[in-house]
């Protein structure tokens, strides 16, 4: 009984707080300037450069669904023109920051586990304490940083991909007229669905890089211990994307809509 | 210089340290033996903050390191080398890197010097010439003696090191003795070695603790803890695992 409430509250709770400590920790490394600038730039690099193919596919295929689909119901009502506005409007405040929230996730987020995680099972965390460096200014900071950076340039990029490519499927293989199709776009796009969009993205950026490294640096024993972290790492991230995604869709809309 | 005062520790219901109490003089070197997952690493780590106690106190010059945050003991670990029974080098950069990490992580230092203090460094270990090697391309011996020139080239004042000869051959271990005997004679410092090889402890402890069912059950210099008759030290020593054998 008591391992079953333990398991079910308790480890989620102390997680959370963990995550929290980390968040703070991490502010207050920033507010002193002790980042690893280098290594900024390096993990800048590996979020934002190598994960282009991942989110250009994503992107497009993503807006190219959705505008046939879209178009194949608007079809019905002779709506046609109205099918780039719908994805235009989808992309930029839920498809484009959440698909690419769960496709850094899946990239990143994995990645950042395993490498602190294999770090901490090889004490290789420990050696750092060991010679005067803070883990959340070496490790955590960096990654924080560029994830916080990239993840909203990434967005705009897949909701730009996501578009276009909703744009060619609509034009050039359903035959829906372009200026029309554009003007609509246009008009119901408002600048506050691309700063929802961007907003959640930064947030989402967060979301990856705090749960990756705290399953890395708290991660168990062993190679089971870092594919644990790994596998928790992603599906956490996934999970909290979404679940948050609802929150911030209803405070930021509330929020924006009333300003 | 090191004063550890009725240190409890358990990890969930398993008690591994249960009321160790001693002390280390400025300069003294210090062997703590004791049966493998004893605790002795868990105690070491403990001397440099990486392990919090459940109850008891850690004193560096007679401040008590246990009531202090990270941030407040990153000051303190300054004094401190540790050569981690893994080498623990850093995967992703090369010997150079390891071995200079401490001063580019200051950025008081120009480039130039910290190549000059690393050069210096690697050929105090034996292993000149290696800079630009990874530590992929290295043998576990060679592994060592990296790990050892990242924690002494800002010169510390305490060397920790955990199970420095685990792993290697007779004829390695007898160097990265020697090489911690150098060290220790060169640069003046503290040492501190878990280990249980009986060999390396005999020569590189001026005292000898040796750790037993979560206490320190015996103390005394290599002399007297290797004639000691007592059974269950002798045990240690002799390396028998049945203590019967005794009366055959």
């Amino acid at each position: 009984m008591k391992s079953w409430s333990n398991h079910l509250l308790a480890e989620p709770l102390e997680g959370l707080g963990r995550i929290t400590l980390l968040a703070r920790e991490s502010i207050a490394s920033l507010l002193t300037f002790k980042v690893a600038w280098r290594d900024l730039l390096y993990q800048i690099y590996f979020v934002g450069v190598k994960s282009q193919s991942v989110v250009l596919v994503t992107g497009a295929f993503t807006g190219m669904v959705l505008g046939a689909q879209t178009y194949f119901q608007f079809h019905k009502v002779k709506m046609d023109t109205a099918t780039l506005a719908v994805v235009s409007v989808s992309m930029c405040s839920e498809l484009g920051p959440v698909l690419t929230g769960l496709m850094v996730a899946g990239r990143v987020g994995a990645a950042i586990a395993a490498e602190l995680g294999t770090m901490r099972v090889t004490e290789q965390i420990d050696a750092l304490r060991t010679l005067a460096t803070h883990p959340v200014d070496y490790l955590v900071v960096p990654r924080l940083m560029a994830l916080h950076i990239t993840l909203p340039l990434l967005t705009a990029e897949a909701i730009a991909v996501g578009i276009g490519a909703g744009y060619l499927v609509g034009v050039y293989l359903l035959g829906i007229d372009p200026t029309y199709s554009w003007y609509n776009m246009l008009r119901y796009t408002a600048t506050t669905d691309v700063v929802v969009g961007i907003t959640k993205a930064f947030i989402f950026g967060g979301i990856v890089a705090l749960i990756g490294c705290y399953k890395g640096l708290y991660c168990g024993e062993g190679a089971q211990g870092v594919g644990r972290a790994t596998t928790e790492a992603v599906v956490y991230s996934s999970i909290a994307i979404l679940i948050s995604n609802f929150f911030l869709t209803m405070t930021l809309g509330k929020l924006l809509h009333t300003l | 210089m090191i004063e550890v005062r009725d240190l409890k520790k358990s990890f969930g219901s398993l008690t591994i340290l249960d009321g160790i109490s001693f002390r280390i003089e400025k300069g003294e070197s210090v062997v703590i033996i004791g049966r493998s997952g004893g605790g002795k690493s868990v105690l070491l780590k403990h001397l440099i903050g990486l392990l919090k106690p459940d109850s008891g106190q850690v004193l560096i010059e007679g401040q008590d390191i246990v009531p202090m945050n990270e941030r407040q003991l990153l000051k303190v670990r300054h004094r401190f080398g540790m050569l981690f029974q893994s080498a623990a080098l850093f995967d992703s950069m090369t010997v150079a890197k390891n071995v200079g990490f401490a001063f580019r992580r200051d950025r008081s230092m120009p480039e130039t010097e910290i190549a000059g203090k690393v050069a210096r460094i690697l050929e105090m270990v034996d292993l000149p010439g290696t800079e630009m090697k990874n530590p992929a391309e290295l043998s576990g011996g060679m592994r060592k003696r990296v790990g050892l020139a990242r924690a002494i080239i800002y010169q510390p004042e305490i060397v920790l090191y955990d199970e420095p000869t685990t792993g290697l051959d007779p004829i390695v271990s007898d160097s990265i003795d020697k090489l911690i005997l150098r060290v220790r004679d060169r640069l003046d410092v503290t040492t501190v070695v878990v280990t249980h090889d009986m060999r390396s402890a005999r020569r590189l402890g001026q005292r000898i603790l040796m750790l037993h069912e979560r206490k320190i059950y015996a103390a005394g210099t290599p002399d007297e803890i290797f004639q000691s008759k007592d059974p269950v030290v002798r045990q240690f020593i002799d390396g028998v695992s049945d203590p019967k054998e005794y009366l055959s």
